[in-house]
């Protein structure tokens, strides 16, 4: 069986049960399970997620199979939509308006920024949305509720996947060789996961207390989109100060740049990564202590 | 050995609302406004305690309150009760769905919790991948459903199908997989809800006997139902639940009895004035007794019945006749018995009690109504409809070691060779 729920420990108390006569006789007893009121603040329990990882991988499992069941394109409808993006903003942004890239072909620059940027907005869109779709087995079963949007998460983990392929294609097509930057795109990877991960949980459990969550993360999302310099260059230094600060709170301005660095072979721009990656933290621990919080209450008020 | 389960104090609360805006989801700008609002009430409220209840918009319902218990390692409990008893609520924290307000569940052994046949369904997912899909979320590992598979889809018959999503499964070959993932857990205590009351006749004959296996092999078992018969042939204890407290805990005939009983009182509360209601106070009470005269709770399959009815009957009425019918609890008759057209019961006159006496009653184990009718000269004199809830519970009347098999009564049967 793998829901060991509570392994036993050695508290002092079973250690005078047992007359001192510690390992054998404590070890075969089962797991005991205290179910009591809640208790507030919880920080995430890794060890029992560990416990749950093959539930888990089925939940990620699922949504993907879920995702592209009956559709005739399938898993590459996870290539196509960053692609028809990308064509989109290189006619109007590239062609049209003429948007500043350096010396990177424009559809190049945006799909190493599209690439990343999708996966994050699928991924916390829907996470955002995973609790509440997940109402019948969170009232009728037991499980870690993190792993509803973890998997969500997960499953667009698989999608960035396919959709990279892309990304060596379009770097073959316009002879763009492979940097050593190119070791960094995995820890940068997941800093967007954890960032995901954060912002996915905290939505997840807000929409299920607040339903106006359901219509405000299509609208964040694209908010977000344009905070960040997805589909055009940041301005290096114009003077406009409060614009700066701001976009440099946003973690995904300096994960994207750096994932878009790594790819195209520039120099990673470390101190954006180190300020990123703060930011990317605190913003995961809010999201699970939030989702701890309150996931206790999910089964009465979903 | 520790005790599989100790419940102590365990309580849960719920805050009703009274005025329920839209759908009864709360929305971001009301809980802004109530957050903001709340200090000011707060203040309001201390300043003049007497001016209003705490709060008149809601109010705090005890689903459950101050439920102790423990269940032996092995032992198979019923839960029974009315709807709304707090049944569920109990399953929902002892299977960690739902946190208790107060109190505390100790746990020793690995749970599983079937509240559901079919939890974690995708309609999109083909049979097999279901089968995966829900023994994953019901606790089994990979290894153990790739061990078990073959039983699996032996048991629910739907192998022509496995590769078929199940939106395309009719509603019954649905439960039966379901089922057929469930009834392969195998942890150390199991809590199962309503889950029987779905599926045809042969499905629920299936769903019981595995559940019999699963009693009689040694695990401990946690069962809910509305099923008397089912409950009675399962468990050895039970615990009736009243709104939300323990009504009663003990062997499971007595816990059934006494469900019977308050079924009961609450019927004639409900009836009072009704049809229900004696016309004219002929018959004055129906109770159902023992040899030695002494009050009964139920009657085992194939026992005499014993009815004893208390009447007050018109002086000048001598010659009555008393009829005693028995209603399945949908309302169908039958059974009925009367007193002999031919001969008149001596004594029957006045005030005076009558006992009806069924020899080995035939109805097969269940819950009946029985209903008393008293006519004098012809002419109803009184009746009650909803005399008394019978409860027949499981036996074994003519030592053949089966009981009651099927049909809808039960009857000795002799067996014997003749020479061709």
């Amino acid at each position: 069986m793998s829901i060991d729920l509570e392994a036993p420990s050695l508290t002092p108390a079973r250690l005078a049960e047992t007359n001192g006569h510690v390992p054998a006789v404590v070890v075969e007893r089962p797991p005991q399970t205290v179910i009591e009121p809640p208790r507030g603040w919880q920080l995430v329990n890794a060890r029992e997620l560990w416990q749950y990882r093959e539930l888990l991988g089925f939940l990620t499992w699922r949504d993907v199979k879920v995702r592209y069941k009956q559709t005739l394109l399938g898993a590459s409808w996870a290539i196509l939509q960053p692609a028809m993006m990308m064509i989109v903003f290189t006619i109007f942004f590239g062609r049209m308006a003429r948007v500043p890239t350096g010396d990177i072909p424009y559809p190049l620059f945006v799909y190493a920024g599209l690439l990343p940027w999708t996966f994050f907005a699928t991924a916390i869109a829907n996470a955002g949305n995973s609790v509440v779709g997940s109402e019948r087995l969170i009232t009728k079963i037991y499980f870690p509720r993190l792993a509803v949007p973890f998997a969500s998460v997960g499953a667009a983990v698989v999608d960035f996947c396919c959709a990279m392929t892309l990304m060596l294609g379009l770097m073959i097509w316009y002879g763009v060789p492979p940097g050593p930057g190119l070791f960094a795109v995995l820890p940068l990877f997941a800093l967007i996961a954890l960032a995901a991960l954060g912002v996915g949980t905290l939505l997840a459990a807000l929409n299920v207390a607040y339903r106006d969550f359901r219509y405000v993360i299509p609208f964040l999302v694209q908010i977000w989109m344009f905070a960040t310099p997805t589909v055009y260059m940041r301005p290096e230094s114009n003077g406009a100060g409060w614009i700066d600060t701001v976009l440099a709170l946003n973690p995904l301005t300096g994960l994207i740049a750096a994932f878009r660095a790594a790819i195209l072979g520039d120099p990673l721009p470390w101190s954006a990564i180190g300020v990123s990656a703060a930011t990317v933290a605190a913003m995961f621990v809010a999201g699970c202590l939030y989702f701890r919080r309150v996931e206790d209450s999910f089964a009465d008020i979903i | 050995m520790p005790p599989a389960i100790v419940v102590e104090n365990l309580g849960k609360s719920y805050r009703v609302q009274h005025q329920q805006t839209r759908g009864g989801y709360k929305t971001l700008r009301e809980s802004l406004t109530s957050a903001a609002a709340r200090p000011l009430n707060r203040l309001r409220r201390r300043l003049d305690p007497q001016s209003s209840l705490p709060d008149p918009t809601s109010e705090t319902f005890w689903a459950l309150s101050d439920v102790n218990f423990e269940v032996q390692p092995g032992e198979v409990v019923g839960i029974i009760g009315r709807n709304g008893a707090g049944k569920s609520t109990l399953l929902k924290i002892l299977s960690r769905i739902t946190k208790p307000t107060t109190g505390r569940v100790t746990i020793n052994g690995r749970v599983g919790s079937l509240l559901e046949v079919g939890t974690g369904f995708h309609p999109e997912l083909t049979g097999r991948e279901n089968i995966f899909m829900n023994g994953s979320i019901l606790g089994m590992s990979r290894r153990e459903i790739q061990r078990k598979f073959d039983e699996i889809v032996d048991f629910s018959g739907v192998e022509r199908f496995l590769d078929t999503p199940v939106k395309r499964f009719s509603s019954g070959m649905q439960v039966r997989l379901a089922f057929a993932v469930a009834a392969h857990l195998e942890p150390e205590i199991i809590i199962v809800d309503e889950v029987l009351a779905v599926g045809d006749m042969e499905f629920q004959r299936k769903c019981l006997g595995k559940m019999g296996d699963v009693a009689n092999s040694g695990r401990t078992v946690f069962f809910v139902s509305h099923n008397m018969a089912a409950i009675e042939s399962l468990c050895e204890s039970g615990i009736l639940m009243e709104r939300g407290r323990i009504a009663s805990h003990g062997p499971i005939h007595n816990v059934v009895g006494t469900y019977c009983e308050t079924l009961l009182a609450a019927t004639h509360r409900n009836s009072h004035h009704g049809s229900n209601a004696p016309l004219n106070g002929v018959i004055r009470s129906v109770q159902l007794v023992d040899r030695n005269s002494g009050e009964a709770r139920f009657i085992k399959l194939g026992d005499d019945l014993l009815l004893s009815i208390q009447l007050d009957l018109p002086n000048h009425d001598n010659h009555p006749t008393i009829g005693v019918g028995f209603d399945d609890l949908s309302g169908t008759r039958l059974l009925t018995v009367h007193t002999p057209l031919t001969c008149v019961v001596p004594g029957v006159r006045g005030h005076c009690r009558v006992v009806c006496h069924v020899p080995r009653l035939p109805l097969p184990p269940g819950d009946y109504w029985i209903k008393v009718a008293v006519s004098g000269s012809g002419v109803s004199a009184d009746s009650l409809d909803r005399a008394l809830l019978l409860h027949i519970s499981e036996g074994d009347p003519f030592h053949d070691g089966r009981g009651f098999t099927r049909g809808y009564c039960i009857a000795r049967s002799e067996w014997r060779v003749v020479p061709l």
